[in-house]
């Protein structure tokens, strides 16, 4: 899948505005991403082509860093941090929690292609709200089973973040027939 | 002493992170000042202040510019806010709640060492943050407090925003230069120090995020002003992040020298369900341990170096007594074990072998030579490694085997964790 246009003059762009075309190596490599939402060879080879790099300098950069994605994803992705402040705070219980409500196993998309769960996670930064995750590059704080619940409940039903989803959405339910009203008994 | 906002005065102003509202509660009168005055003079003011870097060295800031060779140019500044050190969320805070004034502080770091580019390098998991800077260079840019020939004063400087992408190693300065020349990002050899060849081999000032935010309020109220805050080797305030077992974790900035008992009991809230504290640990995953002995130390980097820990980037994580510390540093050494670039053999197989030593004693495996080993393993990569992470990752564990031995025995003699049922009732 070529880049589009509008990606390839960001990456142009970037290139002029460093002082080495180098160090457009990694925001080219997060436009790729926010436009098909991994990063694939094909795509580090355009990143190569626009910065006039060999295409091995991109690819070892991109490997040393954990967020590129190399294949695609549901369109959402969860992980949960575990270091030692949100581990003194329950995250162990609140993974395992996340875990069996999503039914997959590390790296595993939901069978309606809604979520990824990665894996657990190192500090994200939100301590002073642990046990927390991330969805989407956005923070949950103060995690609960309730509050678990409610969050993939409401992304089951969103588009994804990044801008080419992988897995389509859910076709919508069929209309349910209106219930009929039930008499409700007063309590006087 | 006790909470002193400084750079979170006007944090509770609606709507601070839009320009006008800064510029109504004093926003960019520093730089204002600042560009009226000589660079030099600049560099002399903060040098008086005592100002020193808050990213966790404790570096005085002034000294650090003036190490910049004469003459030589460009010269870059590169703003530290790749907060990753586990327990530390200051940086996110700073930026979420003012990102002007971080963009202020380097604006009047780039005008005194003489840089007409500098570099935000913000960690690639805060994208909300990252969007609050981009909206605020933006602004500012528009308002021609950034561009060429600021506010008629004859002088040129531009900010690029440069987002990470998942790597604790990048919070070390070199490491974090390599990254943003678009490489791996892996430590380089110290000396030659960033001062001397940085950024594209030219001199280069690494500042973390507090220490720039500092920067405006200095320069509009003076160096004793800021020296009479805090200790006489720790001017000003800190924001410490506290997490772990509290009833209220959060940030709070206090003046350096407040004890820490008044962080953890008072603004805190003490330890959560009326338990008693175990342990506390300063400064973030890298640092040793504290005991409730210690809670009367100052917050202060020389106080805490000399309890035997240090006060690293200012966290500050409580752990009451259901805590198991065998499973509170094994999920350190998991993180160095993960975190580490694999450039250097004491730090790559050091942290994998510690961790698999934790999982052991985690998992009822260890046989009674093993804390030994442990020790002997974290001997080897102290002052082994190339850069100090590596050295770091064996700090925790360690102090944690000098004061809690007796827990590491019992669970070899137990065959296992002896806290993990109560731990598990503690967060039903």
């Amino acid at each position: 899948m070529p880049l589009a246009n509008s990606t390839v003059t960001h990456i142009q762009e970037l290139a002029a505005r460093y002082p080495s075309k180098q160090s457009a190596i990694i925001p080219a490599l997060w436009a790729v991403q926010h436009e098909q939402g991994y990063v694939t060879d094909a795509a580090m080879g355009e990143i190569a082509q626009h910065l006039g790099l060999p295409p091995s300098l991109i690819e070892a950069t991109a490997s040393f860093y954990s967020m590129f994605l190399t294949r695609p994803e549901g369109r959402h992705d969860m992980v949960i941090c575990v270091n030692a402040p949100c581990m003194l705070r329950g995250a162990d219980e609140m993974a395992g929690y996340l875990k069996r409500q999503l039914g997959v196993r590390d790296g595993q998309t939901t069978a309606d292609g809604a979520i990824t769960w990665h894996s657990t996670i190192e500090c994200l930064g939100a301590c002073g709200g642990a046990p927390m995750m991330q969805v989407d590059h956005r923070f949950e704080e103060n995690l609960t089973p309730e509050r678990i619940d409610a969050i993939i409940e409401r992304l089951r039903k969103e588009p994804a973040a990044h801008g080419a989803p992988q897995h389509p959405l859910p076709e919508p339910a069929p209309a349910k027939k209106p219930a009929r009203p039930r008499a409700r008994k007063t309590e006087n | 002493m006790g909470v002193k906002p400084l750079l979170t005065k006007d944090f509770a102003t609606e709507n601070l992170e839009q320009l006008a509202v800064y510029e109504r509660t004093g926003g960019y009168t520093g730089f204002k000042k600042a560009l009226e005055t000589q660079p030099d003079a600049l560099v002399e003011l903060v040098k008086a202040s005592g100002l020193r870097g808050r990213g966790g060295a404790g570096f005085p800031t002034g000294n650090k510019w003036s190490f910049l060779p004469k003459g030589m140019y460009p010269r870059y500044l590169v703003c530290n806010a790749d907060e990753s050190e586990p327990g530390c969320f200051k940086d996110r805070y700073l930026i979420e709640e003012s990102p002007h004034q971080v963009l202020e502080g380097i604006l009047i770091a780039s005008y005194a060492i003489g840089c007409n580019l500098a570099f935000i390098y913000i960690r690639g998991e805060y994208l909300p943050q990252t969007e609050a800077l981009e909206r605020a260079i933006e602004e500012a840019r528009q308002a021609g407090y950034l561009g060429k020939n600021v506010l008629g004063k004859g002088y040129d400087i531009d900010v690029i925003l440069h987002r990470g992408a998942g790597a604790y190693i990048c919070g070390e300065e070199t490491a974090m230069l390599t990254s943003l020349e678009g490489y791996r990002g892996e430590p380089r050899l110290k000396p030659p120090f960033p001062a001397v060849k940085g950024l594209y081999g030219k001199p280069t000032v690494v500042n973390n995020v507090e220490t720039v935010c500092n920067l405006p309020h200095i320069v509009l109220n003076g160096a004793d002003w800021f020296k009479a805050m805090g200790t006489p080797t720790g001017a000003g305030t800190r924001l410490w992040c506290m997490s772990g077992h509290v009833n209220r974790p959060g940030n709070y900035e206090m003046e350096n020298g407040t004890p820490i008992r008044e962080l953890i009991e008072e603004h805190g809230g003490g330890v959560w369900k009326n338990r008693k504290l175990k342990a506390f640990q300063p400064g973030g995953a890298s640092m040793m341990v504290l005991l409730p002995q210690h809670l009367d130390v100052g917050l202060d980097f020389d106080a805490i170096a000399k309890a035997g820990s240090l006060a690293g980037a200012g966290a500050m994580v409580v752990m009451d007594e259901t805590t198991c510390m065998v499973d509170a540093a094994r999920r350190y050494v998991k993180f160095f074990e993960h975190e580490s670039c694999g450039k250097c053999t004491p730090c790559r197989e050091g942290t994998f072998w510690m961790a698999n030593l934790f999982d052991r004693f985690e998992g009822g495996d260890a046989k009674p030579g093993d804390i030994d080993l442990l020790l002997d393993i974290g001997y080897n990569i102290d002052g082994r490694s190339f850069c100090p992470l590596g050295d770091a990752s064996t700090w925790f564990p360690r102090s944690v085997i000098k004061f809690f031995r007796d827990e590491f025995q019992e669970h070899i003699s137990e065959k296992g964790c002896p806290f993990k049922k109560s731990v598990q009732e503690a967060v039903a």
